[in-house]
């Protein structure tokens, strides 16, 4: 068990003025006033426009491709298939960049997913380009019905992940057990901001302007895919409009617009149709999970057991580790988790907010529902005895664990003990109220990073990573971050990020881009203040004979130790009179992700608490309210934090309730891809979310204890809402998202 | 999206002339009017639509609401859904209308929805607006994909074994409970016709969804003056709380005398493949008590003739809820 303190606790305070403090979001203003420009919206003189052509079958053989009466068509420069793209290499497995399509576009003519781009035309407006690719027609052999069942089997024997005990032999022994089989359906991102590449080529080097949450990565791919060094390719994404790990990983439409810049040496724009963001730049596989528990009477876990499989698309096999958390979040002498690929005609999936542990969460914490309701205890209590010391997957501690006052104190600020656990049995004038509760975890790990810190002869400091701000509020965390390390007023702090030719900086997934930049940030800051206190005893007369270590600073100026600040100089004064432009600090972190040995176990934790409200009458389910309890380490800017949280448990209301892509078995097309017929929430749905941080440093992580907080709000959500559901309605919905046609069966009235 | 041109109209009877150049008024016309541009625009946009010329009629004359000296209300065809939503008088004598048009789609759609417009909006049914996949509404003849595919948000009543699109407006089911009445300008004139009358069953023809021919041009809504000591209510009943078409609506109008119920008109959405109306339902009710039990009976009776598919027949329970909640919540009682 970890023994830390909150830090809230008021020395931690005192000596951290700006981390742990609101802070609205720098860029803010930038993006109402609509000056952040996102990379759709970069125009070059000369500049072509990119549309592609998009397969109409989910599986079959391309024939020809008859391009001429497009290419007649007004404003046309060119139209590429396979026979005039050039040569696109692939990204060796080997390799650390990733891709979670690998096969490059136009490659061969096999269509294996319906709107898998077979040709791209490009010209002079964005309209000339559209009504072009329009009038190119692909014929095809061999079509056959896409498989796009969504009922899965395991194409090969499954694969053990974690195993410990017997856990078969436990459960079947156990005094208390339930064995379901919960299901999730494919879900696709829907961002505001279109997937987009602007492309420019200069003869020997490729500028690309991406909506990339992996600017690093993304030139590594496209290096290698292009056959260019990567110093002569530079990726830029000054602004995301979300991405929710659908940008992570280089789609293929990237591809086609750096080759056609290259072909034509012209600027070349591409942006993703929103049709397209259902086919052509990934989406949440769908998930099927049988999970078995097993507890003594006491209501002690003595087996989990969790079999999930998967789809994945007929070449790659990007895992959805639905088995994530299952090892360590509760203690059980006999576990196994076992994971399963079925491959369907479907384009490649990919990382969605929370990719794997989600639909697993959804899973395990509703048989966690269903057991404590056949063991007839409060499921809060079931959480609670059943807490492990260690991470009994790995044997080893955790580095900061508070599931338990998550959950107590979720249950107290929303009134657990109010509930009377009977069906139907509460209710708010006229109104049946059901509770759910869940608990969660995610990751916390980092990523390699590194960060450069300058402090200028104008009293100004940048700080600069080769990282990107993809809506999160990573521009204000850095500019809190150093702030408070350089000791200067945010405004004075220029944060500079989104350039693959800065320093390398982490990607933006995982929950991860904070804490793996607080270690290179912190290292660069005390280095360029090193420098800076150096300069000032070397070269300030106003300090002549004192040694830099009686030294110190504070708010913008440099002082003795034994004085006071504002007998001290200020920083421009200091560099001055040393003639330097500025000063400047490296920092290099290298990441714990991947590790083999960790010492500790590192996670998020939190607790979901939620109130539906159901109406027999006109079968109307409505979410209530939300009170979420995270344990996600120090909170480095609550206002932000809060935003996170809030925005992950409104999308987890979207994923229990409506959002799912539905493929039709004919044609193997997402029919229901637009935002009308792709139901997300709306302002409406979106409930009262009360959002509390433990805010305990996980001091094991970083040295401000931030763990990351973009994942874990969304984590669990889903089985606290179906808990809250069946406690309305008695109608226990093991196949998500829950609709109005599942309750309708609901006796309660 | 196909080439074409574009003209603006200031004058109806020149709008009236460049349509009358079309050779049908229903699916496939050469010719379009655009109003709003919220249907037709994203319609062209996915090839659905494929008019060589759009007319303009935004210049029109066509956007007061006028009281009549009977006291019907006449509703220009391009006030827009918002101005309409939130008009004094129908607040106050029509609010059914209000609430119907103020549960569709979003501020932004409903600040350039025209009343023409909306009377004319197609269906969602997702094959209809997949230019790749038969559908015998967009090319008559080639198949339904919808009988044997999504068709959760389609119709049960009205059905055909040709297509079973839903009207998606909440508008319409509005103003099929007040019994509107549609002005149409046509080449050989104006005529009025009720909104019963106005849509048609899919039938074996789903590519004609109303009487219009070439030229006619939609110009005013008349509403006949309210009944007197009448109630109205929209209940729409969807999957989440706003911005989406229904699963299941209901019109009322409604009122009593001496206890019994005087007057009675009911309309359903979101399952008919035009505005439903049902005069059964409303005779179960007539001269009866407005008790729920009578309610529930009349919805019953409502969706007596319901033809569910594979993945909608719970619009039969849904929408028997909607109706007899819209009703006691009329009712009052
Ligand atoms: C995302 C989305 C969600 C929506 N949700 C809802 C909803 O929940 N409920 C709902 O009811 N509706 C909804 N709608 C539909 C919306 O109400 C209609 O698109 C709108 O009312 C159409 O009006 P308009 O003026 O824009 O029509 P336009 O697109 O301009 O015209 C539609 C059709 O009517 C014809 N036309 C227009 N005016 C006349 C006239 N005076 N005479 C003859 N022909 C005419 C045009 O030629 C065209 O064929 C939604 C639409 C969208 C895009
Ligand atoms: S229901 Fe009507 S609109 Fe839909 S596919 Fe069938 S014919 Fe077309």
């Amino acid at each position: 068990m970890s023994t830390d303190t909150p830090s809230s606790d008021k020395t931690v305070a005192t000596s951290l003025p700006v981390i742990g403090r609101s802070a609205t979001r720098i860029d803010g203003p930038l993006k109402v006033s609509g000056v952040a420009r996102y990379s759709s919206d970069f125009h070059f003189p000369g500049m072509l426009y990119a549309v592609p052509v998009c397969a109409r079958i989910a599986s079959g053989t391309i024939q020809s491709i008859d391009t001429a009466a497009a290419a007649a068509m007004p404003g046309v420069q060119k139209i590429y298939t396979r026979e005039n793209i050039g040569t696109f290499y692939r990204v060796p497995k080997s390799s650390k960049a990733q891709i979670d399509e690998r096969r490059p576009p136009l490659e061969d003519d096999e269509v294996r997913y319906y709107g898998q781009y077979v040709a791209v035309v490009v010209a002079d407006t964005f309209e000339q380009a559209t009504a072009a690719a329009d009038k190119v027609v692909a014929t095809y052999a061999g079509t056959k019905a896409p498989d796009v069942r969504m009922k899965l089997s395991p194409d090969e024997k499954p694969e053990t992940d974690t195993e410990r005990g017997d856990p078969d032999k436990a459960f079947g022994k156990a005094a208390v057990t339930v064995d379901h089989v919960y299901t999730t359906p494919p879900e696709t991102h829907n961002p505001i901001e279109l997937h987009a590449s602007v492309a420019l080529w200069d003869g020997d080097r490729f500028t690309l302007y991406e909506t990339s949450q992996a600017i690093m990565n993304h030139r590594a791919v496209m290096a290698k895919m292009l056959g260019v060094p990567q110093e002569n390719l530079r990726v830029i994404t000054e602004y995301l409009g979300s991405g929710f790990g659908g940008k992570l990983w280089p789609w293929p439409h990237a591809l086609l617009a750096a080759a056609a810049a290259r072909d034509l040496h012209r600027p070349i724009k591409l942006v993703v149709t929103r049709q397209m963001m259902f086919h052509n730049v990934g989406h949440r596989t769908n998930t099927q999970q049988r999970v078995r528990l097993g507890a003594g009477k006491d209501g002690k876990l003595v087996s989990l057991q969790q079999d999930f499989i998967q789809h994945s698309s007929r070449l790659d096999d990007t895992k959805e580790d639905c088995g994530e958390a299952t090892g360590f979040l509760y203690s059980t002498p006999n576990l196994r988790v076992t994971s399963a690929f079925a491959r369907r005609d479907i384009a490649p999936n990919t990382s969605m907010r929370g990719p794997g542990a989600v639909p697993g969460l959804y899973a395990v914490e509703s048989a966690m529902d269903e057991l404590a309701i056949a063991l007839k205890m409060d499921p809060v209590e079931l959480r609670l005895i059943n807490e492990p010391e260690i991470d009994e997957s790995k044997n080893i501690p955790f580095s900061s664990r508070h599931l338990k006052e998550c959950l107590t104190t979720g249950a107290e600020t929303f009134g657990w003990s109010k509930r009377n656990p009977a069906v139907g049995s509460m209710r708010d004038k006229g109104v049946i109220l059901g509770w759910g509760m869940a608990a969660c975890s995610w990751i916390a790990s980092r990523a390699d990073a590194t960060a450069s810190v300058m402090i200028n002869a104008d009293g100004s400091v940048r700080v600069a990573s080769g990282t990107q701000d993809i809506g999160t509020g990573t521009y204000t965390m850095l500019a809190q971050m150093v702030s408070e390390l350089i000791g200067v007023d945010m405004d004075k702090v220029k944060v500079v990020i989104g350039d693959s030719g800065l320093p390398a900086g982490p990607f933006s997934g995982g929950s991860m881009a904070t804490a793996s930049l607080i270690p290179a940030v912190a290292q660069a800051s005390r280095e360029a203040i090193e420098q800076l206190l150096k300069s000032a005893s070397e070269s300030d007369a106003a300090f002549a004979k004192v040694d830099a270590d009686e030294l110190a600073f504070t708010n913008g100026r440099v002082y003795r130790k034994n004085e006071s600040p504002e007998q001290g100089r200020r920083f421009e004064d200091v560099l001055n009179a040393a003639r330097l432009g500025h000063v400047e600090g490296s920092g290099k972190a290298k990441g714990t992700m991947g590790d083999k040995h960790p010492k500790y176990s590192s996670h998020s934790y939190g607790a979901h608490f939620v109130e539906v409200s159901w109406e027999p009458a006109i079968a109307r389910l409505r979410i209530k309210r939300v009170v979420s309890v995270i344990d996600a380490g120090k909170i480095i800017n609550p206002m932000t934090g809060r935003n996170q949280i809030e925005g992950a448990v409104t999308m987890g209301i979207g994923m229990a309730l409506f959002e799912e892509t539905r493929y039709d078995a004919r044609n193997g097309m997402a029919i229901n891809s637009n935002l009308a017929d792709y139901v997300m929430v709306t302002h409406a749905d979106a409930p009262d979310i009360d959002v509390v941080f433990l805010d305990y440093p996980d001091t094991k992580l970083n040295e401000v204890g931030a763990r990351g907080i973009g994942e874990i709000g969304i984590a669990g959500l889903a089985a606290a809402v179906t808990a809250a559901v069946h406690h309305a309605t008695g109608v226990r919905v093991r196949d998500l998202p829950v609709h109005v046609e599942d309750l309708l069966v609901s006796k309660v009235a | 999206m196909e080439p074409f041109t574009y003209s603006r109209a200031s004058q109806t009877r020149d709008a009236i002339a460049a349509a009358a150049n079309a050779s049908t008024a229903q699916q496939g016309a050469e010719v379009r009017f655009v109003a709003g541009g919220t249907t037709l625009i994203d319609l062209m946009k996915l090839n659905v639509e494929r008019p060589q010329q759009v007319v303009d009629i935004n210049h029109l004359p066509l956007s007061e609401v006028e009281t009549l000296a009977d006291g019907r209300l006449k509703i220009g065809a391009l006030v827009r859904n918002s101005d309409l939503a939130h008009h004094s008088v129908v607040q106050r004598d029509y609010a059914v209308l209000s609430e119907a048009l103020l549960a569709g789609a979003s501020t932004q759609l409903r600040n350039m929805a025209s009343t023409g417009g909306n009377l004319l909006q197609r269906t969602r049914c997702n094959y209809f607006r997949d230019a790749d996949m038969p559908c015998n509404k967009r090319e008559p003849g080639s198949g339904c994909s919808a009988i044997k595919g999504a068709n959760r948000n389609l119709a049960i009543l009205g059905t055909s074994d040709h297509c079973i699109a839903t009207n998606p407006s909440d508008m319409n089911v509005a103003l099929a409970a007040l019994e509107a009445v549609i002005v149409v300008q046509g080449t050989q004139g104006e005529r009025q016709v009720p909104i019963d009358a106005f849509f048609l069953l899919p039938g074996t023809t789903p590519e004609r969804e109303t009487v219009l021919q070439p030229g006619d041009l939609i110009t005013h809504v008349l509403l006949p003056a309210p009944v007197k000591g009448s109630r109205s209510h929209y209940l729409k009943l969807r999957d989440r709380a706003s911005y989406e078409f229904a699963l299941a609506s209901a019109a009322v109008v409604f009122a009593t005398e001496a206890g019994k119920i005087s007057h009675v008109r009911i309309a359903l959405g979101g399952v008919g493949t035009k505005p439903w109306r049902s005069p059964e339902a409303e005779k179960a009710l007539q001269g009866h008590s407005p008790t729920p039990e009578n309610f529930a009976a009349a919805a019953a009776v409502a969706l007596r003739d319901a033809q569910p598919q594979n993945e909608n027949a719970f619009k039969v329970d849904l929408a028997q809820r909607c109706l007899t909640h819209a009703l006691t919540t009329v009712a009052n009682v």
